[in-house]
C-alpha cells in the first residue's frame, strides 16, 4: 500500500512522450491543440483548443470578420496579422482572400469576411478601412486584440508541443534544488 | 445642464472592462498549461497568474487615475 510520502508531488516534472516533436509543432500551428492530441495529451490539447479558438472566433465575430486580413503595403499595413497567423488554419482564409483580390477575382464565397479593404486606402479619404473603424468602433479594436492574442497564445502552445512544458516549482528560488518527490 | 450621454460615458467605460476578464482567464490557463502537465498545477498556476495580471492592471489603473486628477 502506498502512503502519502511516496506519492509523487503534483509539481514534479512528468515524463512525456512527445512522439515526433516537429510534426506535433506543425499540427499545433495548423489547429490549436491538434499537436497535443497527436501526442495523446488529450486534456491539455482540449484546454488549449477551447481557450485559443474561443478567443480567436469571439474576436472575429465581434468585429464581423473584418479584423483578420492581409495588407502589407503602406499606408496602414495590418501588422496584427503577424500575430493572428499564429492561430494557423483559422486565419488562412485571409491569405486566400488576399490572393483572390490581387488576381481580380471576387471574394471567397462572395463574402467580405477576412478580405482586405477594397479600393485605395488613404489618410485623405473615407475608404473602406475607415468605414469599418467608424461602424464597428470599439469592436474593431477589441476584435483585433482578441484575435492577435489568440495567435500569440498558440505560439506558446506550439512551443509546448515541440519541447514540452517549462516546469516551474512554486516558491523555488534560482539555484535552489526542487523539493524531494518522496 | 444635465447631459445623459456624458453621464453614461463612465459606466460604458467600466462595462468595457468586462471584456478583459475572458482574456485574463484564457491567457492564464494557456500560460499555466505551458508550465505544467497535470491539471492541478495548471489550474493553480493559472489562478496565481490571473490574480497577478488583475493586480498589475489595477495598479496601472490607479496610477493613471491619480495622474488624471491634476488635469
Amino acid at each position: 500500500m502506498t502512503n502519502d510520502s511516496e506519492a509523487p508531488h503534483p509539481y514534479d516534472p512528468v515524463e512525456i512522450d512527445l512522439r515526433n516533436p516537429l510534426l506535433a509543432a506543425v499540427l499545433a500551428w495548423l489547429w490549436p491543440g491538434a499537436g497535443h492530441l497527436y501526442q495523446r495529451r488529450y486534456g491539455k490539447g482540449a484546454l488549449l483548443m477551447v481557450c485559443i479558438l474561443i478567443t480567436y472566433f469571439f474576436g472575429l465575430a465581434i468585429a464581423e470578420g473584418h479584423v483578420v486580413f492581409v495588407r502589407l503595403k503602406q499606408p496602414h499595413p495590418h501588422y496584427s496579422f503577424l500575430g493572428q497567423i499564429g492561430v494557423g488554419l483559422p486565419a488562412m482564409p485571409a491569405v486566400v482572400q488576399k490572393m483572390f483580390q490581387d488576381t481580380g477575382s471576387g471574394p471567397l464565397f462572395g463574402s467580405q469576411v477576412m478580405a482586405p479593404p477594397r479600393g485605395e486606402v488613404s489618410i485623405n479619404q473615407h475608404d473602406e478601412l475607415a468605414n469599418w473603424h467608424e461602424t464597428l468602433g470599439f469592436a474593431f479594436e477589441l476584435g483585433t486584440l482578441f484575435t492577435t492574442v489568440a495567435g500569440l497564445l498558440n505560439i506558446l502552445a506550439i512551443y509546448d508541443a515541440y519541447a514540452g512544458p517549462v516546469f516551474t516549482i512554486p516558491g523555488a528560488k534560482h539555484g535552489a534544488s526542487p523539493p524531494p518527490s518522496d | 445642464m444635465f447631459d445623459p450621454i456624458l453621464a453614461a460615458l463612465p459606466l460604458e467605460e467600466i462595462n468595457r472592462l468586462w471584456y478583459a476578464l475572458p482574456l485574463v482567464v484564457t491567457i492564464s490557463l494557456v500560460y499555466g498549461a505551458t508550465r505544467h502537465e497535470l491539471p492541478r498545477p495548471i489550474i493553480e498556476h493559472a489562478i496565481r497568474f490571473g490574480l497577478w495580471i488583475i493586480t498589475f492592471m489595477g495598479v496601472i489603473f490607479v496610477v493613471l487615475w491619480l495622474l488624471t486628477l491634476g488635469l
